[in-house]
């Protein structure tokens, strides 16, 4: 499979709040986790599989942080019966950047079913990265059999609610929602009235040149909603950063990398560094794709994603299937 | 056949608390009335199966995950709620009044199903 198929898209915006064309989406497998540099207010983000290959000089914007996401410690049938080993290889990658990034985002389903024990191994195989800090959401995997209270316990200190919080950095705001709490029957991931007026309340003073990244589990945009892919009341959070000319969000749960860029928001969902999910209905149903074992790491490992900043455009994607 | 099922509902929820003892309670008593039937709904990639189950009152009804992601079935209306199933584990309720019981999979809630006790 040496064959690569490369995309490239180019999005152009000139910051005039018009959605020109729509949006453009690409998808793609990708490797397990995401390197974002921060670069004059515009995002870049790589697929780990590439970063042994990236320069200090690349790495390093005016901030840089790794998302991972979808570790689901616990989880132990095919294709991966060593999500532990898949996770400590994305820590090996992300220890082997030429600059270390500053944190962690992780974007949910931490464990499989919620387990003390499998919380306490990822914390230890994390504790191996070079970034001290990490700033978790919850998937549903995280907050099963109680509501949530494990997880406000271990990674919710200083968070509101069912664990929302922000917090800055170099000038960008970071803004962590939690929509995977009192789903309801038939519907998608879901904010809540109470989380919506915190974050209203929470960008109201801040500069539109404030370059804004939003996290959460599941994607805050109409995926595929027949699997439960999207957000019921996302449309809502959004309309609350709409003034910003710089919105990045970053979402897990399907397991694949997925982009779409809407206006001023960019849309990334990342890899799991645990097993891939198929394409959005590609297959009866979204459970595990089983991949023979020596498939794996390639099919979690060979997708770049980037954010390439140009002139007056906001994004290009730049994706590869192998 | 009230014992192994009232086992099968503590089984599958070691580690729960009052509101599945409390449906075991309710087995035993279903069970008291009449002779109770026992049904099996499946989960099988993502969905329940069948969809819709029409039972006669006093059936007990259980649930088995066969996929290779958890699931839970949890009552719209908050008469029964399982804990989080694993692959192959179950659990199981004893329908003891007529009625329609609407539920879903509180990890996914695109899974739906009903059953209906007539």
């Amino acid at each position: 499979m040496k064959g690569k198929m490369k995309d490239e898209i180019l999005y152009d915006h000139n910051h005039d709040g018009i959605d020109r064309r729509g949006f453009l989406k690409c998808m793609a497998w990708a490797g397990t986790g995401a390197l974002c540099v921060m670069s004059g207010g515009v995002l870049k983000s790589y697929s780990l599989s590439r970063l042994p290959e990236m320069s200090a000089k690349e790495a390093l914007g005016e901030l840089s942080f790794v998302q991972i996401s979808d570790s689901h410690m616990g989880f132990n049938k095919p294709a991966n019966p060593d999500v532990a080993g898949t996770l400590k290889a994305a820590v090996d990658k992300i220890n082997a950047l030429a600059a270390a990034p500053e944190f962690m985002l992780h974007t949910g389903d931490i464990s499989h079913l919620s387990k003390p024990e499998e919380f306490d191994t990822v914390d230890q195989i994390l504790k191996s990265a070079k970034p001290k800090d990490v700033f978790y959401v919850p998937g549903e995997h995280d907050v099963l059999n109680d509501e949530g209270k494990q997880f406000l316990e271990r990674y919710g200190k200083g968070s509101k609610g069912a664990g929302w919080h922000s917090f800055d950095k170099e000038g960008a705001h970071f803004i962590g929602l939690v929509n995977v709490m009192n789903l309801k029957a038939g519907g998608l991931g879901t904010l809540g009235h109470e989380q919506l007026e915190w974050l209203e309340d929470d960008v109201k003073h801040l500069k539109h040149s404030t370059p804004i990244v939003v996290f959460a589990h599941i994607p805050l945009w109409s995926v595929y909603p027949e699997w439960g892919w999207g957000t019921e009341d996302s449309a809502q959070a959004l309309g609350y950063l709409k003034k910003f000319g710089s919105v990045t969000v970053l979402n897990g749960h399907i397991h694949q990398t997925l982009q779409k860029v809407e206006g001023n928001v960019t849309f990334h969902t990342a890899a799991s560094t645990a097993f891939p999910q198929p394409e959005p209905g590609k297959a009866p149903s979204p459970g595990p794709m089983k991949v023979p074992a020596e498939q794996l790491k390639s099919v979690l490992g060979i997708t770049d994603v980037n954010y390439v900043q140009g002139q007056h455009a906001l994004a290009v994607v730049d994706s590869t299937l192998a | 056949m009230r014992r192994s099922v009232s086992i099968a509902v503590l089984t599958v929820t070691l580690v729960i608390g009052i509101g599945t003892i409390t449906i075991g309670q309710n087995s035993l008593l279903a069970g008291a009335q009449q002779k109770p039937e026992t049904t099996e709904v499946k989960i099988d990639n993502f969905s329940f199966g069948p969809e819709t189950l029409t039972i006669p009152v006093g059936t007990t009804v259980t649930w088995t995950n066969r996929d290779d992601i958890p699931h839970t079935v949890v009552s719209t209306d908050g008469v029964f709620k399982s804990k989080v199933l694993d692959t192959d584990e179950k659990f199981s309720f004893t329908f003891s009044k007529a009625g329609t019981y609407a539920y879903f999979c509180s990890i996914h809630p695109k899974m739906t199903g009903k059953v209906v006790v007539q």
